[in-house]
C-alpha cells in the first residue's frame, strides 16, 4: 500500500461526515393551513362527479342522526308513560316497543347506506385522483422528471392519495357529528331549559382546553407525518440502491443513519400519542361533572317531581353519546389537517405546468414525410446560463446517416433529445420533416421518431411485449425479424420461455449488453421513419455490431438515421459525421475528409486505433487542455 | 429452507396463493408471533392490560351509578328530602370520582397501547431494513423492488397496529362483557342473557368476515402492488414511454391495473359494511328486546326503573366497542396476512453470508485466482453462465476480458465480490476462499464499477464518498481527478454539493460512469474491476484515466471488461469468453497470431480499413 499523506487519516469513530440516508428535501411545507379553499376546491372538483351519490349518503347520515337522537326519546317515552310509578300502561309499551323496532330498521338502513354509498365513493374518487396525477405526469415535461425522484412521486401517487381516504370517509359522517351536536343541545333544551343550560355549561372550558392544546398537538401531529415520510423514503432508497450499498459495504453506516430516522420518528409518535391522549381524562371529567350536574340537580327536581325521571334517564343517555361527536370532531379536524397537507402535495404534483404541449392547431406527422431533420442555430441547457448547446445548425438529408462524436458530455444526447421534443429548444428552431417540432403533435413525432436510448430500460413483462412496446399491433413474426436482425434472438430462444420469458424489473435478468440489443429490436419494431441510435451498441462487441450493422443495411433502407457512437468503428459507415465538442460543432465531413483536417475527430479516432503508450507526452497535455474545457 | 418469500415473476401469484391457502393454523402461529413480540415490552404490555381491565370494569360501574342515582331521584331507595338529597350528592361524587379515574386509565391504556405498537414498529422496521441490505443479489433479482416497498410500510403497518386495534380492542370488549355479564346476570338473569344476546350472533359474523377480509385482502394487496408495480416502471422509464410516445398505452395499462384494484376494493367495502351494520343492527335489536322485556318487569313491579336504565346505559357503553368491531375484524384479518408475508422475509435465510468460521481477508500478496469456476442463475435454464473458468492475476496484473453480449463477463465479475456464489469451482485471494473469508473484508478488498451503476440522491460529494463516508474533501477531489471529473464538477454552479438526480438523471451517459469509477476508487482495493465502465466515455478521456490510474496498479490486480479493444490490449492476458467460456486466452500479440475470435474483432475495430463495412453495405 502507498503511503498515506496526511490528507487522507480519517477518523473513523465519529459520524461520517459525506452520509446520508434518503434525500429528503425540506420542500415539503407541512404546517399547512387545515382548511385551504383552495385545495378544498381540488378535491371537491374530483368529488363533483358522484355529487348525486354524496347527496343520498349526507341525507341518509341525517336520517342515521336523527334515529339516534330519538331512541333516548322513546325509551324516555317508555318510561314516562309506561312504566312510571302509577301509570303503568301496557299498550305505552307496545307503541314504545314497535316505535323502536322502525327506529333501529332505520338506522340499519342508513347507516347502511351511508357506509357503503360513501366507502364506494371514497375508493372511487382515490383512484380517479391517482389517474389524474398519473396521466398528468405523462405529459410533464422532462426536465421536472429529471429532478425528481420517482420514490418521491411514488409516495404522493399513494401516500398521499390514501391519506385522503380517511378524510373522505370522515367527512360525511363529520356532518353526522355536527347534526348530533346540535341535535343533542336542542333536545337537551327542549327536555328541561334549565338543566340543559345548567348541564351544557360544562362545554366552554372543553373549548378553553382546546384552545390551549390545539396547537401543539398540531404540531406533534404533522411531526410524526413528517418523520414517517423521511424515514420511509430512506427505506425506499435502500431498497433500490441496494446492490450499491452491498458492493461498498455501505450497511452499517447506513443501518446507524436509518436508526436515528426511525427512532426520531418513534419518538415523534410518542409525543403526538402524548397529546392525543391527554384529552381522553378532560374529556371524562367533564363528562362526569355533567353526568353528577344531572343527577344532583335532575335527582333533586324529580324528587320534588318537578321533572319527570324519563327526562332525566334521557340526559344521561344524551350526556353519555354527547362527548362522542366532539371526539370524533376533533378527530376529524387532524384528519382533515392530515388531509390538507396531502391535497397540497397532490395538488403541487397536478400543478406541474406541462411546458412541452401540443399547440392549438398542431399538425400530424405524416408518415410520407420526408425523413429530414435540421437543427437551426438551437441553443439549449438545463440550468439558466448554462447552455449546453450553443447555437447549433446542421441537416440530415432524408435517408442519410449522420454521426454525432464528441468527447463526453458535450451535448450529443441533449441534441437528440431535442429531435423528439423532449424538452423545448431556449432559441433556434428544431425541423424534422420541414416543420418546427413545436408545431406538430408529440403523438405523430413519437411515430415517426424511434429511439434506442443511451440508456436500455426495459419494462417487467415478456420479451415479446418488451419489443413490440410501441406497436402493440405487432405480430410475432416482426418482432422476430427485429430480434434476428439485432442478433437477439439466438439468445432470446435460449430464455427458459423464449419470447415470453417474463423479465424480472428493468430486465434484470439479461446482461446489459441483452438489455441493449431489446431495446435497439424495440426500436426497428417501431418502423418509424427516423432512427436514431445513442449509443446503442456500446456495450455490445464489435463483431456482434457489425452483424447488426449488416442486417440494417436492408431493414433501414430509406430511412434517416442519427448515431452516437464513442467507438468510432461504429460510425465509419456515416455519410456524415458532426464533432461536438463542448456544445459545438467543431468538425463535419465525412471520415476521410475529418482525417485529413488532422482535428479532433482525427486525434480521437487515432487514439481508438493506437495503443496509449504511443501517445507523446505532448499530445496528453494537448487533450487535456480539451478535457478541461468539456 | 425459504427464499421464496414473494416469488419470481412468473411464480408470484403463485406465491400469494399460497399464503392465502395457509390456513388458520397458519394466520394464527404468525399472531402468536406478533404477540410475542410486543411481550418484549413486558412493562408496557403490562400496565397496557391492567388500565385496559380497570377503565373498562369502572366504566362498567357508571350504569350502576346512574341506575340508582335514577332510583334515588324517585325516593325509592331513601325516603325523605334531606335524605335523598344526600344520597343524590353521594352518587354524584362518586360517579365524578369513577369519571375521572377511567378517564386516566383509559389515558394510559391508549397511550402505553400505541407506545407497544410503535415500538415494535420500530424493531420491526429496523430488522425489515437490516435483512433487506443482506439479502443476496439473487434475492433482489427475484423480488420486485416495488413488492419490498409495499412490504416494509403497509404490511409492516398491519403488524405494528395489531397490538393497539387488535389485542386491546379484543381484551377491552372481553371484560366489558365478561364482567358485564357478570353484573348483570347477577342483577336480573332474563334481562341479563337478553342484553348479551347480541354476542354470539356478532363472534360468528365476526369469524366469517375475517375469513373473507383475510383473502380479499391478500388479493387486494397483490392488485394494488400490480398497480403501483405500473406507476413505477412508468415513471422510472419515463424516457422511454415518452421516445415511443407510448402515453396512451401505459394508461391502458394503469387503467386495467386501477380497474382490478377499484372492483376489488369495492367489493371489500360491501363486505366491511355488510358485517358492520349486521352486528349494529344486532345490537340494536338486542337493545329493543331489553326495553321490551325490561318494560314488562317494571310494570310487573319486578324491577325498577333504576334498574332498567342500568340495562340500557350499559348497552350504551358497548355500542362503541361494538361498531368497532368491524376495525378489530378487519385488524386481525390484515395481521395475520401482513405478519405472514413479512415474517416470511424476515425468515429467509441469506444464501450469502459469512462462514461460520469465516475470518477477516488478509491481503499479503493479492494474488487472485478462478480455478474451474461454474455458475448458474437461480431459475435460468439451459447452459450455465459460465463453466471452467481459470486463471491467475497478480498485482500489478491487468486482465482484460472481451466477449459478445451475454457471454458471461459481468457474471464473472460478480463472483469476485460474492454478490453470488461459485456453482462449481472456487476463487480464491492470496489461497483463502472467498466463501472462507468476512463479506465485510472481502468486498472492502475488492471493487467492482459496476455496468449499470446506481447512484443517490444527493451530492456528488456523498456520491463520490458513498463507500467511504469519512473521507476528506481532498480525497474525495483526486479521486474525481483521476476518473477526470474534477473538471466538469468545479464548473458547476454549486460545485461539490450539486445534487444529481436519481440515477444521476442529470448527468450525461459519461458523466455517469466517471462518477462511479470515481467512488470505487475511494475505496483503495486490491482487486479492481471495470466493468465496460468505459462505454460512455470517449477514447480521450478514458486514456487519461487510465493514465491517471496507472500509479496505483502496481499494487492492485485490475481486471478490465469492454468491448474497446484499445482498452485492454495492454493487459497481461486476455480472456476472450463466449457462451460462459474462455474460448481464446493470451496477450494481445498471442492472440492476434491465433488468428481467431479476438483476431476477428481487432480487425473490425481496430484496422483502420473503411472498405470492410462498405463491403457489407
Ligand atoms: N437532465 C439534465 N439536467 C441537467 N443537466 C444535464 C441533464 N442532462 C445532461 N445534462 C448536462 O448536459 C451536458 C451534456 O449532456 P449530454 O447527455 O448531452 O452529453 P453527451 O454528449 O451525450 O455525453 P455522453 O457521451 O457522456 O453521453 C452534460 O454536461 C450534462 O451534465
Ligand atoms: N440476474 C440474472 N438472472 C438470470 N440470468 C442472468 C442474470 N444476469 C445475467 N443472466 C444471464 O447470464 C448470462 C451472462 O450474463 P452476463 O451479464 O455475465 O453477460 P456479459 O458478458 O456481461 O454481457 P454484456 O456484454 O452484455 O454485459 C446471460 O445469458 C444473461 O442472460
Ligand atoms: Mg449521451
Ligand atoms: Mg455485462
Amino acid at each position: 500500500m502507498p503511503a498515506q499523506n496526511d490528507d487522507e487519516k480519517e477518523d473513523k469513530s465519529g459520524r461520517p461526515t459525506k452520509a446520508v440516508v434518503g434525500s429528503h428535501r425540506d420542500e415539503e411545507e407541512v404546517f399547512g393551513k387545515a382548511y385551504d379553499p383552495r385545495i378544498i376546491r381540488r378535491i371537491w372538483s374530483f368529488v363533483k362527479p358522484y355529487q348525486s351519490r354524496i347527496f343520498i349518503s349526507v341525507a341518509a347520515v341525517l336520517v342515521f342522526t336523527l334515529t339516534q337522537l330519538a331512541i333516548p326519546l322513546v325509551i324516555r317515552y317508555a318510561i314516562d308513560h309506561g312504566m312510571a310509578p302509577g301509570r303503568l300502561d301496557r299498550s305505552v309499551m307496545i307503541g314504545a316497543t314497535v316505535a323502536f323496532a322502525g327506529i333501529i330498521l332505520i338506522n340499519y338502513a342508513a347507516s347502511h347506506v351511508q357506509e357503503t354509498v360513501v366507502g364506494k365513493v371514497a375508493e372511487n374518487v382515490l383512484s380517479d385522483l391517482r389517474r389524474a396525477m398519473f396521466s398528468h405526469l405523462q405529459r410533464v415535461s422532462l426536465s421536472f422528471m429529471d429532478k425528481t425522484e420517482v420514490g418521491r412521486l411514488m409516495s404522493r401517487l399513494q401516500g398521499d392519495v390514501n391519506s385522503m381516504q380517511e378524510f373522505l370517509e370522515t367527512s360525511v359522517m363529520s356532518v353526522g357529528d355536527i347534526v348530533l351536536l346540535f341535535g343533542i343541545v336542542s333536545v337537551l333544551l327542549w327536555l328541561d331549559f334549565r338543566l340543559g343550560l345548567l348541564t351544557l355549561s360544562t362545554m366552554p372550558m372543553l373549548f378553553i382546553v382546546r384552545l390551549f392544546w390545539l396547537p401543539r398537538a398540531k404540531v406533534a401531529f404533522m411531526a410524526a407525518h413528517e418523520t414517517n415520510s423521511i424515514a420511509n423514503g430512506a427505506l425506499a432508497e435502500g431498497i433500490h440502491g441496494v446492490r450499491t450499498v452491498q458492493s461498498l459495504e455501505r450497511q452499517h453506516v447506513n443501518f446507524d443513519l436509518y436508526d436515528e430516522k426511525v427512532l426520531a420518528n418513534l419518538n415523534a409518535h410518542l409525543r403526538s400519542a402524548k397529546y392525543a391522549q391527554v384529552m381522553v381524562p378532560i374529556v371524562d371529567t367533564l363528562t362526569g361533572i355533567a353526568m353528577a350536574t344531572v343527577i344532583v340537580v335532575g335527582g333533586s327536581m324529580v324528587l320534588s317531581h318537578s321533572l319527570d325521571v324519563g327526562v332525566m334517564v334521557a340526559f344521561l343517555f344524551y350526556i353519555q353519546r354527547f362527548f362522542d361527536p366532539i371526539r370524533s370532531l376533533t378527530m376529524q379536524y387532524s384528519v382533515m389537517q392530515r388531509a390538507m397537507a396531502s391535497g397540497q402535495r397532490i395538488s403541487e404534483v397536478l400543478d406541474v405546468p406541462v411546458e412541452v404541449s401540443d399547440r392549438p392547431g398542431a399538425v400530424s406527422l405524416s408518415r410520407d414525410m420526408d425523413g429530414s431533420v435540421e437543427f437551426r442555430n438551437v441553443t439549449f441547457g438545463y440550468r439558466q446560463n448554462l447552455p449546453v448547446l450553443k447555437d447549433i445548425s446542421f441537416r440530415v438529408n432524408p435517408g442519410e446517416t449522420v454521426a454525432l462524436v464528441g468527447p463526453t458530455g458535450s451535448g450529443k444526447s441533449s441534441s437528440m433529445a431535442l429531435v423528439h421534443r423532449f424538452y423545448d429548444v431556449w432559441s433556434g428552431e428544431v425541423l424534422v420533416g420541414g416543420h418546427d417540432v413545436r408545431d406538430l403533435t408529440q403523438d405523430s413525432l413519437g411515430d415517426q421518431v424511434a429511439m434506442v436510448l443511451q440508456e436500455p430500460f426495459l419494462f417487467s413483462g415478456t420479451v415479446l411485449e418488451n419489443i413490440r412496446y410501441h406497436k402493440t399491433s405487432a405480430i410475432r413474426e416482426e418482432v422476430v425479424r427485429a430480434a434476428k436482425a439485432v442478433g437477439a434472438h439466438d439468445f432470446i430462444e435460449d430464455l427458459p420461455d423464449g419470447y415470453d420469458t417474463e423479465l424480472e424489473q428493468r430486465g434484470g435478468n439479461l446482461s446489459l449488453g441483452q438489455r441493449q440489443l431489446i431495446s435497439f429490436a424495440r426500436a426497428l419494431v417501431a418502423d418509424a421513419k427516423i432512427l436514431v441510435l445513442d449509443e446503442a451498441t456500446a456495450s455490445i462487441d464489435s463483431y456482434t455490431e457489425m452483424l447488426i450493422q449488416k442486417a440494417l443495411v436492408t431493414l433501414l433502407e430509406g430511412r434517416t438515421g442519427l448515431v452516437i457512437a464513442h467507438r468510432l468503428a461504429t460510425i465509419r459507415g456515416a455519410d456524415r459525421i458532426i464533432v461536438l465538442q463542448n456544445g459545438e460543432i467543431v468538425e463535419s465531413g465525412n471520415h476521410e475528409q475529418l482525417m485529413e483536417r488532422k482535428g479532433l475527430y482525427a486525434r480521437l479516432y487515432n487514439m481508438n486505433y493506437a495503443s496509449f503508450d504511443d501517445i507523446s507526452e505532448e499530445d496528453m497535455e494537448r487533450d487535456m487542455a480539451v478535457g478541461k474545457a468539456t | 429452507m425459504n427464499t421464496q418469500a414473494i416469488g419470481s415473476a412468473p411464480e408470484r401469484g403463485k406465491s400469494f396463493a399460497h399464503v392465502a391457502e395457509a390456513s388458520w393454523g397458519k394466520g394464527l402461529s404468525t399472531l402468536l408471533r406478533i404477540v410475542r413480540m410486543t411481550l418484549r415490552h413486558p412493562w408496557q404490555v403490562a400496565i397496557t392490560l391492567v388500565s385496559t381491565f380497570i377503565a373498562a370494569t369502572l366504566q362498567l360501574f357508571i350504569p350502576r351509578l346512574l341506575g340508582r342515582a335514577i332510583d334515588q331521584a324517585q325516593g325509592v331507595v331513601a325516603a325523605g328530602g334531606a335524605a335523598a338529597e344526600h344520597a343524590l350528592w353521594n352518587t354524584a361524587l362518586i360517579l365524578l370520582a369513577v369519571s375521572v379515574l377511567r378517564g386516566l386509565f383509559t389515558m394510559a391504556q391508549n397511550y402505553y397501547g400505541e407506545a407497544v405498537g410503535h415500538r415494535t414498529g420500530y424493531e420491526l422496521r429496523l430488522a425489515f431494513y437490516e435483512k433487506i441490505q443482506r439479502l443476496s443479489f439473487a434475492y433482489h433479482d427475484r423480488v420486485h423492488t416495488g413488492d419490498l416497498i409495499t412490504l416494509g410500510l403497509l404490511d409492516l403497518d398491519g403488524v405494528r397496529m395489531f397490538f393497539a386495534t387488535g389485542i386491546l380492542r379484543v381484551v377491552l370488549l372481553g371484560v366489558l362483557i365478561g364482567v358485564g355479564a357478570y353484573l348483570l346476570i347477577s342483577t336480573d338473569l332474563v334481562l341479563g342473557l337478553l342484553s348479551l344476546s347480541f354476542v354470539p350472533f356478532v363472534a360468528w359474523r365476526s369469524s366469517v368476515t375475517q375469513l373473507k377480509l383475510r383473502s380479499t385482502w391478500l388479493t387486494l394487496q397483490e392488485r394494488l402492488s400490480v398497480l403501483s408495480r405500473v406507476m413505477d416502471e412508468n415513471l422510472g422509464g419515463i424516457r422511454v414511454v415518452r421516445a415511443f410516445a407510448a402515453q396512451d398505452h401505459e394508461m391502458e395499462k394503469f387503467d386495467r391495473a386501477k380497474q382490478d384494484a377499484l372492483a376489488l376494493a369495492n367489493r371489500r367495502v360491501e363486505i366491511r359494511v355488510g358485517n358492520t351494520s349486521a352486528m349494529n343492527f344486532s345490537f340494536l335489536a338486542a337493545m329493543g328486546l331489553v326495553l321490551w322485556f325490561g318494560g314488562q318487569k317494571v310494570i310487573a313491579g319486578q324491577i325498577s326503573v333504576g334498574t332498567l336504565a342500568q340495562f340500557l346505559t350499559f348497552m350504551t357503553i358497548l355500542q362503541m366497542p361494538v361498531r368497532q368491531l368491524g376495525l378489530m375484524v378487519n385488524s386481525f384479518a390484515r395481521a395475520s396476512t401482513c405478519g405472514t408475508r413479512l415474517f416470511e422475509l424476515l425468515d429467509t435465510e441469506l444464501d450469502i453470508e459469512d462462514a461460520p468460521d469465516a475470518r477477516d481477508l488478509v491481503v499479503t500478496d493479492g494474488l487472485l485466482r478462478f480455478d474451474n469456476v461454474g455458475f448458474r442463475y437461480e431459475g435460468a435454464s439451459g447452459r450455465p453462465a459460465l463453466s471452467g473458468i481459470s486463471f491467475e492475476a497478480r498485482p500489478g496484473e491487468t486482465v482484460g476480458i472481451v466477449g459478445p453480449p451475454g457471454s458471461g463477463k459481468s457474471t464473472i465479475a460478480h463472483l469476485i465480490p460474492r454478490f453470488y456464489d461459485v456453482t462449481s469451482g472456487t476463487i480464491t485471494l492470496d489461497g483463502q476462499d472467498i466463501r472462507g473469508v468476512t463479506l465485510q473484508s472481502l468486498r472492502k478488498a475488492v471493487g467492482v464499477v459496476q455496468q449499470d451503476a446506481f447512484l443517490f440522491t444527493t451530492s456528488i460529494e456523498n456520491n463520490i464518498a458513498y463507500g467511504n463516508p469519512w473521507a476528506r474533501e481532498t480525497r474525495i477531489e483526486r479521486a474525481a481527478e483521476s476518473a477526470q471529473l474534477h473538471n466538469y464538477i468545479i464548473g458547476l454552479p454549486a460545485g461539490y454539493t450539486t445534487v444529481v438526480g436519481e440515477r444521476g438523471a442529470s448527468l450525461s451517459g459519461g458523466q455517469r460512469q466517471r462518477l462511479t469509477i470515481a467512488r470505487s476508487l475511494m475505496l483503495r482495493p486490491s482487486v479492481l474491476v471495470f466493468d465496460d465502465s468505459t462505454a460512455a466515455v470517449d477514447a480521450g478521456t478514458e486514456q487519461r484515466i487510465r493514465a491517471a490510474m496507472k500509479r496505483f496498479a502496481k499494487d492492485r490486480v485490475t481486471l478490465i471488461i469492454s468491448h474497446r479493444l484499445s482498452s485492454l490490449m495492454h493487459a497481461d492476458q486476455i480472456l476472450f469468453v463466449d457462451g460462459g467460456r474462455i474460448v481464446e486466452r493470451g496477450t494481445h500479440e498471442e492472440l492476434l497470431a491465433l488468428g481467431g475470435r479476438y483476431r476477428a474483432l481487432y480487425d473490425l475495430q481496430l484496422r483502420p480499413d473503411e472498405d470492410r463495412l462498405e463491403g457489407a453495405a
